[in-house]
């Protein structure tokens, strides 16, 4: 590489940095999307899109679970999906995670991350944080040592042998307790905690983490009327900064949060639009919400 | 970035974060110094100045006694650390007690030199078999050092190619028991067979001299003796320390719930197998103690009913508590020595029956009967 072709390329680097400190995320300030320098561990979204799944197929003996299902997020977007049982909400998310592999298509984490190339952990340290259906968190752990666990840092075997919480790191797991409404259970063990509790921790977990993109299985299953509205809150705060993709069946707190409603059924898309639209669609109503 | 829009949302007083815990606290430490000084400096006083008369003399059967059982401590320790810990319940690590003890064995035979039956400078079953050479893996049998390296890394480089395998085709549960349980099977039919060069089923004995000091005199004893407690004292240490670092939390993790340790970003195999192969390293370490104290290493060591045994001990003592299965290893060691002189045909009932009442009525065993209990005097 001759001298010049890499000072061009250092000035490249340069205004993608400058660009990103004025915030221009969506299109990294440039018109087009061609010339550009693509950064190790960066999620590039200047095409507008963080999650992209196009014609993504899988079958569990025979049973095709996901059937070409296409679907992308956008940056800061809150999507929920709906859909009756069985129709593929969870093996989506399993997929999107890589603890599925698909048989065909393809997943990309903004345009250059090809997801079916991770593994688990790798997914997450890349940015996408995931709450199962039923609330896992480490029972026989206090909550603070949860929360200190899923903390972003560098999660090797050795820098965990030495690993020690530094003040800003304490503040942060103070204010995601204090989020969470957990500030006066720290010391409790999280098998002790309330069924609810426990989904708000896994959330709390999540934060932790600080993913780029948060996917959420049925996040308010088993909470109470107060709880739900307080989990509607934070979601409705975090909406913009990250992205959300929630699972759930709970319609009220669906029409509470959404802007854009996606039906699953089979495998695939059927309806796509506010929840209004959706309930409106005759074949929405035929297979989900009429029965 | 989420960070102001959390603090935003809520006007946050400043949480009272739990002070780290502590190593030990200070009747931890104050009972770690006791036991040091007891092993240190009581027991030799004991079995080396008190005349033999006296009631306070410590016999040498005492001493042998106890120096075993401390090896069998050691192996209980590292049954914890990768059983009552991490979840993984291992069915053969009888076969890395038994490594290291044969890496010990074969300097102790170099170390006996022409005094044996056939006074030649070979050992004495390899005359038997009209070898005329030493096999190429006793070559470094006649160095102290090197053999210090091998009781290191012979059985740590066997667990570590044998868990990176098993843990990353993500064999879990029962199914890494009973594999781990077919390894030292198959490793003890290996070693019955004499052309191995480990001497075949009656494997090495009549050691005469460690480091060509004699081996059976009652300062020698002493000596092993103190190593024992020393390396099982010291082990103890750097379990706690390795537990209550945050890296022996992302093990009890992977324990409760696996699939959340890795969407947490955490990769278990790398855990999983440092873990396990410390674990087989200090149980490694263990048998190496053990040999020269009494005096025979053989095939029968790597049978499964011994790998059994060490989970039986962390079992009885409870575990996931580190001192559970070391006081496990001395009252099922001690009740076994006992009853195999008054009772021997009881021993293996009893010892079923001790396995059978633990999981039934003790699961969190002897420390956890001992903090129940001290829990329930508080709250009266």
């Amino acid at each position: 590489m001759t001298p010049d072709l890499l000072e061009e390329g250092a000035k490249r680097l340069e205004k993608v940095r400058q660009a990103a400190t004025e915030g221009k995320t969506e299109s990294g300030g440039r018109a087009a999307g061609f010339s550009r320098v693509a950064q190790a561990g960066e999620v590039d979204v200047t095409h507008g899109r963080i999650l992209y799944l196009e014609e993504v197929s899988v079958s569990f003996d025979g049973f095709k679970a996901i059937n070409k299902l296409s679907l992308d997020i956008a940056p800061g977007e809150l999507r929920c999906i709906i859909g009756p049982n069985g129709a593929g909400k969870t093996t989506m998310m399993d997929i999107i995670t890589g603890k599925t592999r698909p048989d065909a298509g393809t997943v990309f984490f903004g345009s250059t991350i090809d997801l079916l190339r991770y593994t688990e952990p790798e997914i997450a340290q890349l940015g996408i944080g995931r709450k199962f259906q039923k609330p896992t968190v480490f029972e026989q752990l206090t909550v603070f040592e949860n929360l200190e666990l899923a903390l972003k840092t560098d999660k090797g075997v050795k820098p965990s042998m030495f690993f020690k919480l530094d003040s800003s790191q304490g503040d942060r797991l103070g204010e995601v307790l204090h989020t969470i409404h957990l500030a006066d259970s720290v010391g409790r063990l999280a098998g002790n905690l309330s069924h609810g509790q426990k989904q708000w921790l896994e959330i709390g977990m999540l934060l932790m983490q600080d993913p780029k993109l948060l996917l959420l299985d049925e996040p308010v299953a088993g909470m109470t009327d107060e709880e739900t509205a307080r989990t509607a809150e934070l979601f409705l705060t975090l909406k913009g900064k990250h992205s959300l993709l929630v699972v759930e069946h709970d319609m009220s707190f669906i029409d509470t949060i959404s802007d854009i409603v996606t039906v699953l059924c089979d495998g695939s898309v059927l309806a796509q639009g506010t929840l209004d639209q959706v309930q409106a669609d005759e074949r929405v109503i035929e297979v989900y919400l009429g029965r | 970035m989420n960070t102001s829009a959390l603090t935003s949302m809520t006007t946050v007083a400043p949480v009272a974060l739990p002070a780290k815990n502590p190593m030990l606290t200070r009747t931890g430490w104050a009972a770690f110094i006791i036991a040091l000084i007891v092993v240190c400096a009581v027991a030799p006083v004991l079995n080396l100045w008190v005349p033999e008369g006296s009631m306070f003399h410590m016999s040498t059967y005492a001493v042998a006694l106890l120096g075993k059982i401390m090896c069998y401590a050691i192996c209980a320790l590292a049954m914890d650390l990768i059983w009552g810990y991490t979840g993984i319940l291992s069915l053969g690590h009888g076969l890395f007690f038994a490594l290291g003890g044969y890496a010990m064995g074969m300097y102790l035979m170099r170390q006996i030199g022409t005094d044996g039956n056939y006074k030649s400078n070979l050992p004495d079953f390899m005359v038997f078999l009209d070898w005329k050479t030493l096999p190429w893996h006793w070559t470094f049998s006649d160095s102290f050092m090197a053999t210090m390296m091998l009781i290191v890394l012979v059985p740590g480089v066997v667990a570590f190619v044998f868990g990176y395998f098993a843990f990353r085709s993500r064999i879990k549960g029962v199914y890494f028991s009973i594999i781990t349980q077919a390894m030292t099977f198959a490793a003890m039919l290996l070693f019955f067979r004499n052309e191995t060069g480990f001497g075949g089923n009656n494997g090495f004995t009549d050691f005469k001299r460690i480091l060509d000091i004699p081996i059976a005199t009652p300062p020698m004893r002493m000596v092993l003796f103190v190593l024992t407690g020393l390396t099982l004292l010291g082990f103890f240490l750097f379990a706690r320390w390795l537990i209550s670092s945050k890296f022996g939390r992302v093990l009890q993790a992977i324990r409760d719930a696996e699939t959340r340790v890795m969407f947490s970003g955490y990769n278990p195999i790398g855990f999983k197998l440092t873990i396990w192969t410390i674990s087989a390293i200090m149980c490694g370490v263990a048998g190496a103690l053990y040999v020269p104290q009494v005096g025979i290493i053989n095939p029968g060591e790597m049978s499964p009913a011994n790998s059994i045994e060490i989970a039986i001990w962390a079992a009885v003592g409870g575990r996931a508590t580190l001192v559970g299965p070391i006081v496990g290893a001395f009252v099922v060691n001690g009740a076994k020595s006992w009853l195999t002189v008054a009772y021997p045909e009881f021993w293996l009932y009893v010892l079923g029956a001790l396995f059978i009442a633990v999981t039934l009525f003790l699961p969190q065993g002897i420390v956890g009967l001992v903090k129940k209990w001290k829990g329930s005097r508080h709250d009266a």
